[in-house]
Formats: C-alpha cells, sequence, structure tokens
C-alpha cells in the first residue's frame, strides 16, 4: 500500500475506561511506543455522559461522577506522557496487526503495531431490532443517546416518557429526565426481572414514584410523526404478549434501553474469534484473543456492570499487550472454561497455565435470578469448590475467584465448568 | 407560469421531471412531504421486474417490460446502486408448479427473455439456502436489484441539474383549469402552469377525481418488510419469490443493492393512504412466509422494519396518459403500484414526450449529463481514501460508524439541489444511521451539521418534516415549563 505504515509498540483502540487503563497498564510495563486512537474528540468514552455518581466504590473505595472517574485516568495518562489522539477513527484492523484510520487533521493514516488492544465499548441495542410494531415517528431513543442530548448538549428529548427496558442507562436517564421536569409515567421490563443494578431501581424509579412494569413489553407505537403514545402489554412466560392486558400511555417520548451489544467490526475484521453468547472475543486469562497479539478488554469483551471490573480486567490487557510487545510469549497447558447449568457468558473462556497466573477471575451473569444458591467450580467433571451465593442476578456480573490454590487442584484437567448449584458440591 | 407542474415527488414524477427537462420550458414539481422519495419510493421492494408477472397486453406488461430494459443503462448513467442479480419464483408443489408454467408462458408472451422452468436439484445448486423441500422455480436471469429511493433522488437530482424546481413540503389541496391555465392550490400560494401531471402516487386518486368526471377508486395497500444488517451476507445472490398471489407478487427474500437482506412484504388493504405503521400480524405473517423460502432464517440480524403503502386501483391497471374527461392539458400517471418502480424510466420517458409535443417545447438546446454523485468513502480503496482526506479534511470525520459514512458526504447531501432538510433525508442520502445502531450515535452529529449548513437551531431539525421535531426544548425550558405547570 502507498501510504508508509507507523511503527508503535502497542496501539490501543478507544480512550473510553478500557482504553485508558490498558494503556497506563501497558505504559507502566515499559514499552517504548504506545498510542492510543480515539473517535470522539475528547478522551473518557461514555463516562463523560454519565454525570451521576456512583463510580469508583471498589477502586478508588469513594463515589465519583463518571467525568471525575474519566479525568483520574486521563489525567495519569498525561502525566505519563502517553500519546492520546482524539478525531482518529479506526476503519481496519488486519490479522498481523496493520490498522487504518482517518481523522480530519492527518488524512488517512497507516499504523504497524506488535500488539494491539481493542477497547471500542458497546452500541445500544435500536428499536429496529426489537422489531416493535407502529409507526416510525420521532421521539424514539436509546437511552444513551437520549443521555448524549441531554448532559452533554442541553436539551430534552421530550416531556413525558416510558422507557422500555430496565438496564442501567434507562434507569438513570428516568431519574434524570425528572430531576430535568419530564413526566415518566412508567418503566416497563420485558422479564419478570430487572437488568439493572438494584441500587439503581431504588434511587432512581422507587424514590421518584416510577412504577416499574415486570414481564410487560410495548406492543405499539403511535405517532404519524411525532410519538403520541405507546401501548404497553403484560407477557406471558414466552415473552408473548397476552390479548387483554394492553394499556395505553400518552407520552411523547419512548426511551429504550433494551442491551447493550459489544461492538466488534473491527474484531471481525481482523479475524478475531467472536463468542455467540457474550458477543465479544474468546480471550485467554490474559484477554488475548484467538489472534495471536491483539487483546481485548471492557464492554467491547463483554458488556459489564461497574467500570471498576472494567478498568481492573483493562489493566491486564494492557500488561499483557506490552509483554507480547515485547517479545515474551506465554506458554503452558491451556484449559478450556466453559459454562455450566445457569451460567452465561463466562469470561476469559480459556486459560494458559504458565505457573504465573496469579489469581484468575471468571466473570459471568447467570441466566436468571438464584437466591441462596451455590456457585460451584468443576474440573472434567469433579467439584472442587462451591460457595453460597445469597442472590445472582443477571443485572450484576458475577465473578468466581480462582486462586493459586484452585487452579493447582484444576491443573490436570481438560476444561473447567461454572455452574450454579441447589447444594453445596463439595 | 410554469409549462408543466408535476405533482408527487416519487419515482414515477421524478422520472417525468427529468424527461421534461430535457426540453425548453419551466417545469415544477411539488411534493407533498418534506422530501422525494417519502411514499411508496421509499418503502418497496426494491425490486426490478423483468416483466413475467403482469397480465400480456396491460398498461403494466407493457411499461415494466419497457422500464426493466432501460434500467442497467439509467442506473449506471445516474450513478445508483443497482445489480442484475436473477431471481427465482419458487414452488412447492403441483399446483404452484401450474402457477409458475403460467408465469413462464406469460413473460414469454410480454417479451421476457430467457425465463426457464428448473427443478429442485438445480434450484438447489443455484442457491443452497433454499427450502429442500422446494419442487420447481421459474428461473429469471433478467431480474435485478436498485436501490429505490435513491433512483428516486438521482433522478430529481438529474432534472433539477436541468432546470427542473422542486417545492417541498406543497401538497396540493385543489386542482382546477380556467381560462386555458391549471391551477394548482397549496400552502406556498397557487402555482399556474399550461399542464399538470398528477404522479401522486397513494394519493393520486384524490386529484384524478377533483379534475375528471371518470372517477376511479384506489385502495391503499400495505405492505410490510424485515430489513438485515449488511454485515450478515444475505443468504441468496438472487431474488428468491414464491408464487405470487391475489395480492401480490409473493413474499420474497432478496439482497438489496446494498448488500442488506430484505424479506417482505405482506399485503393488505388499508383505509388511511398514510399509514405506514408496522403490525405484529404483517411482520408474523412475513417471518413465517420466509422462513417457507429460507429455512434457517434467523432474526438475530434484524435492523429495522418498515412498512410502505402501494397506490392499488380496483380496476387492476395502471392509468397513464392524458386524463379522460378532464379539461386540456392534464396528465396522470395513476395507480402505479408494482411494478411501478421497475415501469418508472418508462411512464416518465413516454408521459414525458408526449407532453413535450403537445405543448410544443422544444429540445433544449444543452440537456447537461447528470453530476458525478460522490463515491461513498465506504466503497473506496485505501488510495482513494487518503487522496480524499487529502483534498477534503472532512473526509477525515466518520460521522456514522456503522457505515462509515463521512462528514464531507453529510454536508455534500444538505447543500446540493434537492438536499436534505432532516435526519431521514441525510439517510436516504448518505446511508448514515441505516446501520446496526440506526442512528443511535450518529444522529446528534447529523443533527449539528444540518444546523450549521442550514442556520436551524437543533430545536427545529426533524427526523422526517412536519412536527416531528428531534428535540422537545432546551433543559432550562422545560424545567421551567415543568415549574410553571405546578
Amino acid at each position: 500500500m502507498s501510504e508508509k505504515a507507523i511503527q508503535v509498540d502497542v496501539l490501543v483502540i478507544g480512550a473510553g475506561p478500557a482504553g485508558l487503563a490498558a494503556a497506563i497498564a501497558a505504559k507502566k510495563q515499559g514499552v517504548d511506543s504506545l498510542i492510543v486512537l480515539e473517535r470522539e474528540d475528547q478522551p473518557g468514552g461514555i463516562l463523560r455522559q454519565c454525570i451521576h455518581n456512583g463510580f469508583g466504590l471498589h477502586r478508588f473505595k469513594e463515589e465519583l461522577t463518571g467525568p471525575e472517574y474519566a479525568r483520574r485516568d486521563i489525567d495519569a495518562a498525561r502525566e505519563m506522557r502517553i500519546d492520546i489522539r482524539t478525531g482518529v477513527t479506526v476503519l481496519s484492523v488486519s490479522r498481523d496487526r496493520r490498522i487504518t484510520a482517518v481523522s480530519r487533521e492527518n488524512g488517512l493514516q497507516v499504523f504497524q503495531a506488535k500488539a494491539v488492544v481493542l477497547a471500542m465499548g458497546c452500541r445500544e441495542r435500536p428499536r429496529g431490532a426489537l422489531a416493535i410494531p407502529g409507526t416510525r415517528c420521532a421521539g424514539i431513543y436509546s437511552a444513551g443517546t437520549a443521555q448524549k442530548f441531554v448532559n452533554l448538549e442541553g436539551f430534552m428529548p421530550g416531556r413525558r416518557v416510558v422507557i422500555l427496558g430496565s438496564g442501567d442507562i434507562g434507569l438513570i436517564m428516568a431519574r434524570r429526565m425528572t430531576l430535568q421536569g419530564a413526566k415518566v409515567l412508567a418503566c416497563v421490563e420485558l422479564m419478570p426481572y430487572s437488568s439493572g443494578l438494584n441500587r439503581n431501581i431504588v434511587q432512581c424509579l422507587q424514590d421518584y414514584g416510577i412504577p416499574l412494569y415486570l414481564s410487560h413489553t410495548v406492543v405499539d407505537i403511535h405517532g404519524r410523526e411525532r410519538l403520541t403514545g405507546v401501548t404497553v402489554a403484560k407477557v406471558d412466560e414466552n415473552r408473548k404478549p397476552i390479548p387483554g392486558t394492553e394499556m395505553e400511555f400518552d407520552c411523547d417520548t419512548l426511551l429504550l434501553s433494551v442491551g447493550l451489544i459489544p461492538e466488534n467490526e473491527l474484531s471481525v475484521g481482523a479475524g478475531v474469534q467472536l463468542s455467540p453468547v457474550t458477543s465479544g472475543a474468546v480471550v485467554t486469562d490474559s484477554l488475548e484473543t484467538s489472534v495471536p497479539g491483539i487483546f481485548a478488554c471492557g464492554n467491547v469483551l463483554h458488556v459489564h456492570d461497574l467500570v471498576d471490573h472494567v478498568s481492573s480486567e483493562s489493566f491486564r490487557a494492557g500488561e499483557a499487550a506490552a509483554r507480547y510487545a515485547m517479545g515474551l510469549r506465554r506458554t503452558g497447558k491451556e484449559i478450556a472454561v466453559r459454562d455450566g447449568r445457569g451460567v452465561r457468558g463466562t469470561v476469559p473462556q480459556k486459560i494458559v497455565l504458565d505457573g504465573e497466573n496469579g489469581e484468575v477471575s471468571l466473570m459471568f451473569r447467570p441466566d436468571r435470578v438464584y437466591r441462596d444458591h451455590y456457585l460451584t467450580v468443576y474440573a472434567d467433571g469433579k467439584a472442587v469448590s462451591s460457595v453460597k451465593k445469597m442472590i445472582l442476578t443477571p443485572g450484576e456480573m458475577a465473578v468466581q475467584p480462582l486462586n493459586e490454590k484452585l487452579l493447582a487442584a484444576c491443573a490436570g484437567a481438560k476444561e473447567i465448568t461454572l455452574a450454579v448449584t441447589e447444594e453445596k458440591a463439595v | 407560469m410554469y409549462d408543466v407542474l408535476i405533482i408527487g415527488g416519487g419515482v414515477v414524477g421524478c422520472a417525468v421531471a427529468r424527461k421534461l427537462s430535457q426540453y425548453a420550458g419551466n417545469i415544477a414539481l411539488l411534493e407533498a412531504a418534506e422530501d422525494i422519495a417519502d411514499g411508496a419510493s421509499k418503502a418497496n421492494s426494491g425490486i426490478v421486474h423483468a416483466g413475467y408477472d403482469a397480465l400480456p397486453g396491460t398498461k403494466k406488461a407493457y411499461y415494466n417490460v419497457k422500464g426493466a430494459r432501460m434500467y442497467g443503462k439509467l442506473a449506471r448513467e445516474l450513478g445508483v446502486p443497482y445489480a442484475q442479480n436473477g431471481a427465482l419464483v419458487i414452488g412447492f408443489s403441483e399446483d404452484d408448479r401450474k402457477i409458475l408454467e403460467k408465469l413462464y408462458a406469460q413473460g414469454r408472451e410480454n417479451g421476457v427473455e430467457g425465463l426457464r422452468l428448473i427443478g429442485r436439484e438445480e434450484i438447489l445448486r443455484l442457491e443452497s439456502e433454499t427450502n429442500p423441500e422446494v419442487l420447481c422455480a421459474l428461473d429469471v436471469p433478467g431480474s435485478a436489484v436498485v436501490s429505490p429511493y435513491e433512483m428516486t433522488l438521482a433522478l430529481a437530482y438529474h432534472a433539477a441539474e436541468n432546470g427542473a424546481e422542486f417545492f417541498l413540503d406543497c401538497p396540493v389541496g385543489r386542482l382546477w383549469a380556467e381560462k386555458g391555465k391549471w391551477h394548482a392550490e397549496t400552502p406556498r400560494g397557487v402555482f399556474e402552469a399550461r399542464a399538470v401531471v398528477n404522479c401522486a402516487g397513494a394519493g393520486s386518486a384524490v386529484l384524478h377525481n377533483m379534475i375528471s368526471d371518470e372517477k376511479v377508486e384506489l385502495i391503499p395497500r400495505r405492505g410490510e418488510y424485515y430489513l438485515l444488517d449488511a454485515t450478515v451476507k444475505c443468504p441468496f445472490t438472487r431474488t428468491m419469490f414464491q408464487c405470487p398471489g391475489k395480492m401480490g407478487k409473493g413474499v420474497l427474500v432478496t439482497p438489496t443493492a446494498h448488500g442488506n437482506t430484505l424479506m417482505g412484504p405482506s399485503a393488505e388493504d388499508i383505509p388511511d393512504a398514510l399509514d405506514t405503521a408496522t403490525t405484529r400480524k404483517g411482520l408474523d405473517f412475513v417471518m413465517e412466509k420466509c422462513r417457507l423460502t429460507w429455512p434457517k432464517m434467523s432474526t438475530r440480524a434484524v435492523i429495522t422494519t418498515f412498512a410502505g403503502v402501494r397506490a392499488h386501483l380496483t380496476s387492476g391497471d395502471f392509468v397513464i396518459g392524458p386524463v379522460h374527461s378532464a379539461p386540456d392539458g392534464a396528465y396522470e400517471a395513476v395507480g402505479i403500484e408494482s411494478p411501478g418502480l421497475t415501469a418508472a424510466p418508462a411512464i416518465g420517458e413516454e408521459l414525458g414526450e408526449m407532453i413535450a409535443e403537445d405543448l410544443k417545447m422544444p429540445n433544449r438546446r444543452i440537456f447537461k449529463a447528470p453530476v458525478k454523485l460522490l463515491k461513498p468513502f465506504a466503497a473506496m480503496t485505501e488510495e482513494e481514501r487518503a487522496a480524499a482526506c487529502r483534498e477534503n479534511p472532512e473526509y477525515g470525520r466518520i460521522v456514522c460508524r456503522c457505515e462509515v459514512v463521512t462528514e464531507a458526504e453529510i454536508r455534500d447531501a444538505v447543500r446540493r439541489p434537492v438536499g436534505a432538510r432532516s435526519i431521514d433525508g441525510v439517510k436516504r442520502r448518505t446511508r448514515a444511521g441505516m446501520g446496526r445502531c440506526q442512528g443511535g450515535f450518529c444522529s446528534p452529529r447529523v443533527m449539528e451539521i444540518l444546523c450549521e449548513e442550514t442556520g436551524l437551531s437543533p430545536l427545529e431539525i426533524t427526523k422526517c418534516g412536519g412536527e416531528s421535531r428531534l428535540l422537545a426544548g432546551t433543559l432550562t425550558d422545560i424545567a421551567k415549563e415543568a415549574r410553571d405547570h405546578e
């Protein structure tokens, strides 16, 4: 190709919380050259528009707003003189880590990296993907788009709001729009449980008297030009609307908070294998994807509940990418990690036993709400650990740490399975 | 005072406008909506039908076959996405086989070339994802796909390039002839002209009945569709029709001209020609039918659903030409349902010539060639992208990440004659917002660019004209309103 490639040790795609943490960790490992590419004009990612607090309790032991949380990493990166280039959109990543990107300032640029960290985040599931019948009028937004209008642009999308889905952004927006003078009529959730954090249900809905309709969904959308109302109905156990249970809501805005999807188009282009469950890359315990030298972390890998988890995962990815760029390769026996009963989307999907694993955290979401159940680890079918959990809910990421002792117990196995069991298995 | 007023900015109206712009004369096109291609022209299957389906001897058959023959060249000239991908009409029973034999004979009579009846083995060899229970098929090599709204826009651009004037948000409330002149009353005043052409699609019968004593009856027929993301490769290379029935050409699964997969349409007669809402029943019907063609169908990649309304006349055929039982100088193309998209270039050609001859409009001295549309950044090679960025740094700014649309393309879509004025207008011209996130990320930025280019405030920007504003007010406005309310 005609463009001369810029050589770089570690290239990080995205300067949200994941990319920032990965870059900081990589720099600490001592890589010579490190570049972070960010498509927005400022680093910080989605945290920039999350002006509510509640971020950082695990990592900083205090409650920060989104921009404050991001600021800490941005400042740290600046102090370390990490090269963050904003307004640059990556167009492609190849299997051999050749990256093309464009920006207004520099036009098309080509980078050749020794290691790449994918940290592109996720996107919201749009209305179209749900195939909700009705008109295609104005006034229907994904919760994050509405959040951007309100928190970054200073505009209100509407006055009377119904929220479909009880994901965290939707819950946060219920409170935000209420405080700004809108009337939030209802939050409607298809499942019999919320997919958001419990604290958000309490602080964003209950505190403001906003009703949460579980096992309900929007079955029709009205209004030719601007939204004039939605029809909500109860659903049966197969999530099919029950005739006769329809309720009409007179609203000018419908916010959707119906799921986040890791944004992996670049990963697919690079030949990275994706998991059909997480929609993110299949990775080892050092966050390396199926393509050597390409690592993934944060919401592009799997959708997290807390940014604190994103940061800790991304530190490990950045570290591993730096080591790879410095020519250090991990070798050891591979153990597959599989979802057992009640467990969905365990990350990582592989553990490379090289004696330097330290503690490995298996992260997953349960397939439904479980109370007083056990989280059991099996090595080739034999239970090696079983820990009681008061509650497991799909709204919150569950973590099963594998310390050195447990890893040693699994060392001879081909696969580790994680399952939710009624009884203590060990 | 105009020579010709064209009422309706769908594919037919724009084809007529383009043809008439070849002649010296003042042409105006009046469109009720805020953008052209806002009716059936933006919401149909996007198929250039070969012409086996229409009954021999009908206007539908004549214009279909003639239009289909014009399409490839026209699409290339105008730079519109088009691909002759062929079609199979598949049958699952002996009854279906009889229908296919009839279509075959009909097609031959209509002058369609290359038709063949083929059996299961060949069908599965040609299109391996077809339901293996398939029995027989009509192979239609001449069938093609086109981007229907881009075809309509490109026709409008070319007409505008040659002097045709476009008036949007300009519904005609009253139409009458007086002292040898036609008058069209609109919210933007009364337009006068020597001749009028009614190309008003689903609204065409109302206009016809306003000026003619020979009344027609139009039944709006709604068709609903599913659209899948282009990142999931369409399982078929050809357009896969099921056998046609009384209500239409049969449900299809097809790649679009942009590489998405399209499934539909349903067919339902409805009272309101503007009712383009989708329904559970219609969508479920499409899903169920398509599963018969494509048993492995998955809804995982659905990015949107939509509906269009076809202008179906009870008499069944197109009505094209001078309006009967009306004062001189009135022309029409009424009841243009499927295969209207295919027929449009032929209708435009013939109606345009007829009107120019009747009005004695000479050829324009210079008929300008279509201005080359920008090559989409998404379709450029790496070298082309680098060059484009050097020439215009706005190419370096990706606005729509799903479809890789740049700021340069969006600004061009707003600036050009008959340019975009709304979020949907930008979407149809550039594909920004057409992808997986359906505008979630790019709509705030598109709005900003629209404001910069048009001088409008964000509060005035609409999704698709009228009251479809995206924002209710500033934070302060709404908070104050709420306090005052208390």
